[in-house]
């Protein structure tokens, strides 16, 4: 990756880069091909060797949850490379400081995120550099507390409500519903919300059905919502910049099993586009449309798959509201086949919307059905056995991508 | 379902006196004390609560007694300036006859769905936000329209948003339940009860925010926020979960219930277990006051107190208002199941009549003042009518905007072209 970073340097223009672009960065070609392939100008493959998450050793299935990118990072070469390491969490921390100490009006609430530095070490040390109001530990009441980062969004700060977990916010449904999706419709456009709502979600590891919910197809229909989800720390980073600055309330997806991803990421300031596919793998034969943590099972399945002889195009929506349908659209055009593969559950998915989304504007290109991989719709069992098989496995993947290339 | 009736409620403790009306020389209002006395509280003292037991007036225990004198000092000395008196009245004539011709409008079809009227409750309404500042904050329930009026959003304005008109103050967007005004603090207007609570208490965390972490300070103090709701939104959790936020973080915001003994249909006695909502205050440590909200000038001076307190950063207080709507829940709303002497109860105790009362015994103005304010009124109000009337529906193009703040990435890109190559993402599939 930084050899790639290193050659989109000197193949830059030397005009100098406005300020509103560095949202878009010279870094950017790695994390995102697809404005490489809308330019048609050569295109930067992000093979899955350098890609923290696809690492190809001793991925078995419970190794998932690893941290598979060290070996993969301490193997490539070179001491000089530009950029520093870190896992997905201090990447999320660090757009946070980054954003904190940019405006004063960025601040955090939720449950454990002040003394305690986040459930998960999101909040890590930023309640001891911003103050205890700053970073805001509150009573476990998520409807209210989230209804108050709300109200505080509508008279000028620009809070990040955390959710311990994901599923907790269920109890804040009302205020993220009502209140946060709708408030800048139904007041004629003269309140603003920039909420960030963040918090990870998905199957852990045996953590019970509660802890394991995927609330992305529950908050799907909200009107005035926009949602993200991340699934490295470079793009982790990104998104939670780009998430604190844009004026929407914008749920950030993070997942259990993804916060000790390690990568290098860019020492420079770098923002994401809060609404671009990512271009994991580009392909000809199958796209492959995925995100969070079903992208690792992904990368997983397309290693076997090219060592069967298809090549599969690997997309990571990233924004799943709305769904960048450029991207998606160039690839189905390219290849005229679409496997889904969401960690949602069948019903209701994000699956289930990409699905249809696709079919109202891409029929004509699709030479198969489009097949969708979702978790079972049950509450996630305990058992790890079961638990396996309520999720999408890469075997799975397989099979999916050899009927649909049949 | 004897055992629930509401005749058997409430318990024997409670009286049907009305103590403040009948001492005429008592404090109009008491402070309860929370553990930790505060002793910017001039008025009362935590024992004379006790002796003084006040309490809500259900349906079935009214005694038709004396309380058509209306409660205000007897000392010879007026409690307001002629000014402040005037208006006050004005301000409460404009909710009533606003109020009284959204029913008629709604009976002529100019407007629809779920319309709540605030006949009857106007002293709340005119007692604490006239005494607020422009950059304070209002946030409210579905009973909205008296609040934004005396908040200072014009009757137009409202009332093109009610007939569901582009130049409404939510561009008919909002309707009568979310009345918002940037301009004038005004933060809604909340369908679901409850719900705005937490939205008040987030503005209060941000005048707080914006005095202690931004500096941005100001000489009178922090700014203050208002939260009204009802008696029914007092058996809610997000009421609970507020009121221990906001005290925890000490916030400069006044939660007052208005307290009308009616949840649609459900009375307050028969929801709630202990009906006493003051009450609560205390129990997560900030002053409960109970005020009688049929009477203007207690509610006013009781606010002072209160918003005094907040901005001096202080910490919350809770009001509860005793009062009474005079219509039904809605418009929509048959208003069965409420006894009728209950009601003359409290029409006798009409806050405007009151007012108005008291002006012309402490010779604050003359009657034919008082007529020209409600004739000025009432072409405020015609005016609104003709206003909304005359203004245009709005534009179909008008349906997609304002969904997102900041819509580049949904379906328009920087360029004007759609990011999206989903035509359809944002015409919806509703044949409009």
């Amino acid at each position: 990756m930084a050899s790639l970073q290193m050659a989109a340097l000197l193949s830059a223009p030397s005009t100098p880069v406005p300020s509103d672009r560095v949202r878009l960065g010279a870094l950017r070609l790695s994390a995102s091909s697809s404005s490489a392939a809308r330019n048609g100008g050569a295109l930067v493959v992000r093979s899955e060797a350098k890609v923290s998450g696809g690492g190809a050793s001793a991925r078995g299935l419970s190794l998932i949850t690893h941290a598979v990118a060290e070996k993969a990072a301490a193997a490539s070469s070179a001491d000089s490379k530009p950029g520093h390491e870190l896992l997905l969490f201090e990447a999320l921390r660090e757009g946070l400081d980054e954003e904190m100490e940019r405006d004063p009006t960025v601040c955090v609430m939720g449950e454990d995120v002040g003394h305690y530095g986040g459930s998960y070490k999101v909040t890590k040390g930023l309640a001891t550099k911003y103050g205890d109001l700053r970073v805001l530990d509150t009573p476990i009441a998520e409807n209210s507390f989230t209804g108050m980062g709300i109200g505080s969004a509508m008279t000028g700060l620009r809070p990040v409500v955390e959710g311990m977990n994901m599923g907790f916010l269920l109890l804040a449904y009302n205020q993220i519903s009502n209140n946060c999706g709708m408030l800048h419709y139904t007041s004629g456009g003269q309140f603003k919300i920039p909420i960030v709502i963040r918090g990870p979600g998905g199957v852990g590891r045996q953590l019970g059905a509660e802890h394991s919910q995927r609330l992305e197809s529950y908050f799907q229909s909200i009107p005035g919502l926009q949602m993200v989800a991340c699934s490295t720390p470079y793009n982790a980073k990104g998104l939670m910049k780009a998430a604190i600055r844009s004026e929407n309330p914008v749920v950030l997806f993070e997942h259990v099993l993804l916060y000790n991803l390690k990568e290098r990421i860019p020492d420079e300031e770098y923002v994401l586009s809060l609404e671009e596919a990512e271009m994991v793998r580009p392909g000809e034969h199958v796209t492959i449309l995925t995100y969070s943590r079903m992208r690792y099972h992904v990368m997983q399945a397309a290693k076997t798959l090219v060592n069967k002889g298809y090549d599969p195009e690997v997309i990571d929506i990233r924004s799943l509201k709305p769904f960048d349908l450029y991207t998606i659209g160039n690839s189905i055009k390219k290849t005229h086949r679409v496997l889904i593969v969401e960690e949602c559950m069948r019903t209701g998915g994000i699956g289930a919307s990409l699905r249809s989304a696709i079919i109202d504007n891409f029929w004509d290109y699709l030479d198969a059905p489009i097949l969708c991989l979702s978790s079972q719709d049950v509450p996630t069992p305990y058992a790890g056995t079961l638990e396996n098989w309520t999720v999408v496995q890469p075997e799975q993947i397989v099979a999916a991508v050899e009927q649909l290339c049949k | 379902m004897a055992a629930f009736s509401a005749v058997k409620i409430p318990p024997p403790q409670f009286t049907t006196v009305r103590s403040s009306s009948q001492r005429p020389g008592s404090s109009p209002a008491h402070f309860a004390h929370s553990p930790s006395a505060f002793n910017s509280i001039s008025f009362g003292s935590a024992k004379s609560v006790r002796s003084r037991p006040l309490f809500a007036v259900s349906s079935d225990v009214v005694s038709s007694s004396d309380k058509t004198k209306p409660a205000s000092s007897s000392a010879s000395n007026p409690a307001v300036t002629r000014e402040v008196a005037l208006e006050l009245y004005e301000d409460m004539v404009l909710g009533r006859a606003f109020e009284d011709m959204c029913a008629q409008m709604y009976y002529r079809g100019k407007m629809f769905g779920f319309v709540h009227l605030y006949n009857g409750q106007e002293a709340v309404s005119t007692g604490f936000i006239k005494l607020l500042n422009q950059s304070d904050k209002v946030v409210s329930t579905y009973r909205d329209h008296v609040h934004a009026l005396s908040k200072g959003v014009p009757s137009r304005e409202v009332m093109a948003e009610l007939f569901g008109k582009a130049t409404g103050c939510c561009r008919g967007q909002g309707g009568s339940m979310h009345m918002f005004s940037a301009a004038h603090n005004v933060l809604g207007g909340f369908a679901f009860i409850g719900e705005g609570i937490p939205v008040a208490t987030g503005a209060a965390f941000s005048a707080k925010y914006h005095h202690e972490v931004l500096k941005q300070s100001k000489p009178e103090g922090l700014d203050v926020t208002l939260a009204f709701f009802g008696d029914g939104t007092c058996n809610n959790g997000q009421f609970f979960e507020c009121l221990n936020m906001a005290q925890l973080w000490k916030l400069p915001i006044i939660f007052v219930v208005e307290n009308n003994l009616w949840a649609i249909g459900m009375s307050h006695l028969r929801a709630t277990s202990d009906p006493e909502i003051w009450k609560k205050g205390p129990a997560f440590g900030m002053p409960g006051v109970h005020v009688d909200g049929m009477d203007v000038l207690k509610v006013r001076e009781v606010a002072q107190e209160a918003i005094a307190r907040a901005r001096r950063g202080e910490g919350p207080t809770l009001v509860e208002c005793e009062t009474y709507r005079f219509r039904g829940h809605s418009l929509a709303d048959p208003d069965e199941l409420r006894k009728p002497d209950e009601k003359a109860h409290y029409a006798a105790r009409d806050p405007i009549i009151a007012l108005k009362k008291y002006i012309i015994e402490h010779g604050l103005a003359s009657e034919s003042e008082l007529k020209s304010i409600d004739k000025k009124i009432d072409d405020v109000v015609e005016d609104a009518v003709e206003f909304a009337d005359s203004s245009p529906l709005p534009p179909r193009t008008q349906l997609l905007e304002n969904v997102f703040a900041d819509p580049k990435g949904f379906g328009i890109g920087p360029d004007g072209k759609y990011r999206c190559e989903d035509p359809l993402f944002t015409q919806g599939t509703a044949q409009v």
